[in-house]
């Protein structure tokens, strides 16, 4: 230690000069916060429309994609992503044209997707190992083409918030005024499933299959709790989901703990601290 | 202003309506009865524009103006909403103008919004959260979003579901008030018999196909509403004793 560190041993120097000069460690900081902010903005959406199963099957779709393109040795982003968005697609497809509910349509495609994904990885000579590190994700398997697909999925969130924002919070309340007054409800609704498939399957690599689901749900309930608006919610949950993917990586770096779950616990510990304020306000004063 | 001609509304293999046919005009008070399933509220979403007809037509409005023009004001169930949802009573209102939900609402959108709240007694609400509203004040914001354009034509669908008795009865006040003075066409699905007879200028009744339209006082036979709920053939013998027929006898 430097003398001046044994003068505030609490300040963590080290730390600072150390992760800084990663570039590994600030790609996963720089998709990390891409990813937290976009998935809990779609998770606002997701929250007030009771789908927090979907963010869970469209994950276990993606396995799917990526078993597919391990057997037929692809990049697994570039089948895991039209797969799952077909999924997606036929989730809405059957939510909106028949008599079943989402959720049901969900637990189909869930275990279509990774009963296919079994196959794929029998059918498959070798070790299974790599499909199953996505089961729990690793910083360390950001690359700089996965970096360039968060942001250009970022952008396409910032470019579509504009129009599609105001239209999803509409139809998320009372779908059904929001057809008589818009008729572009069914269009956005596959606008949704889509960018929402698009950005599960790129955070699945940091994050795994098993813990994603955490990143659409956490911030926005967290965000609800403390909003009294639809706006506020949207914007205190994505400001909450980058934070806790911030401070989730760097404790995860320091630590030496696993990515995904410690950014999940981050997440949970706001949500705990919204859940007390919230009790605190609401309490006969 | 509304002209129903042999509308029939599939839905999937249901045949929600069968050769519907009937005609109101502008300052006329519509009410729809008839069972749960009879096909009240496909005739409200047909109305909307949000299910197209089989067959048959729906047209509003007078021959050439197209659907579009028209401005139609909704008033859903209340009952059927989603109360968790974050928003103030004023954003709702403001959906109605923006077509979209609103982020930021401007000194004009907010104007107008609270001018349509205050003509429906409800300016005190304009602050509160939608889910710390009774039904009936939920309702009553929910009318000043369908009337803050001025419509043509007003739908309610079971407005008196989830209320109290008076909150309906405020309820009627403020839609006489249109209906007299807007001149505006009212369409009023309900379960509330009284409200047919005393409110409504004209009365359809469903069961999947049309069994009556016509004045309050032709519509509401015996015979009619005994069609229309399929009194005839089963017996209510306990029921019927001192109860006076149709009134508090729902089949839901």
């Amino acid at each position: 230690m430097t003398p001046w560190q044994l003068e505030h041993p609490f300040l963590p120097v080290t730390v600072m000069t150390d992760w800084i000069q990663n570039a590994f460690m600030i790609r996963a900081l720089v998709s990390g916060v891409l990813v937290g902010a976009l998935a809990s903005y779609y998770g606002a959406f997701i929250v007030q429309r009771r789908l927090s199963f979907l963010g869970s099957g469209l994950a276990h779709a993606a396995f799917g994609g990526i078993a597919l393109a391990l057997l037929l040795q692809q990049d697994p982003l570039l089948i895991a992503i039209p797969f799952t968005i077909i999924v997606a697609i036929a989730i809405n497809w059957i939510r909106s044209e028949t008599i079943l509910a989402a959720d049901t349509a969900i637990g189909i495609f869930f275990a279509v997707a990774v009963a296919l994904g079994v196959i794929f990885l029998s059918i498959r000579k070798g070790t299974t190992y790599d499909a199953f590190s996505y089961l729990f994700g690793s910083i360390l398997a950001i690359s700089m083409t996965d970096l360039w697909i968060i942001i250009l999925i970022f952008a396409i969130g910032i470019l579509t918030l504009p129009r599609l924002w105001g239209n999803w919070a509409f139809a998320t309340f009372d779908e059904e005024s929001a057809r008589a007054d818009n008729h572009s409800v069914g269009r956005d609704d596959y606008a949704l499933y889509v960018l929402l498939a698009v950005t599960i399957v790129t955070a699945i690599k940091m994050v795994g299959i098993l813990l994603i689901a955490a990143f659409l749900v956490i911030p926005a309930a967290t965000a609800r709790l403390l909003s009294p608006t639809f706006f506020w919610m949207t914007v205190v949950s994505v400001c909450l989901g980058s934070l806790s993917a911030f401070t989730g990586l760097i404790g995860s770096y320091e630590l030496d703990l696993p990515s995904g779950a410690t950014i999940v616990l981050c997440q949970a510990i706001f949500f705990g601290l919204a859940l007390l304020v919230s009790r605190w306000r609401s309490a006969p004063q | 202003m509304i002209v129903a001609d042999h509308l029939t509304v599939q839905l999937g293999d249901r045949t929600a309506l069968r050769d519907v046919s009937f005609r109101v005009e502008q300052g006329n008070f519509l009410a729809v009865l008839g069972p749960n399933g009879g096909g009240k509220s496909t005739l409200l979403k047909s109305i909307l524009g949000l299910i197209p007809p089989t067959s048959g037509s729906l047209s509003l409005g007078t021959g050439n103006s197209r659907r579009q023009s028209i401005k139609i004001g909704y008033v859903p169930q209340i009952k059927s909403l989603d109360r968790s949802f974050p928003a103030r009573s004023v954003e709702l209102v403001a959906t109605s103008v923006l077509g979209r939900w609103p982020h930021r609402l401007s000194k004009t959108d907010r104007d107008v919004s609270m001018a349509a709240l205050e003509r429906v007694g409800a300016a005190h609400l304009a602050q509160q959260s939608i889910g710390s509203l009774s039904g009936g004040e939920l309702q009553r914001v929910y009318l000043a979003r369908a009337t803050i354009s001025e419509p043509k034509i007003l739908l309610l669908d079971e407005p008196e579901s989830g209320i109290d008795v008076a909150g309906t009865a405020d309820l009627y006040t403020l839609l006489e008030h249109f209906h007299t003075e807007a001149n505006t066409c009212i369409v009023m699905v309900t379960h509330d018999w009284d409200v047919a007879f005393y409110h409504a200028t004209h009365v359809l009744l469903l069961n999947n196909q049309q069994l009556c339209f016509g004045k309050p006082e032709t519509a509401l036979t015996d015979v009619a509403i005994r069609n229309t709920f399929g009194h005839v053939g089963h017996k209510h013998d306990t029921l019927a004793i001192g109860a006076p027929f149709p009134t508090g006898h729902r089949h839901d």
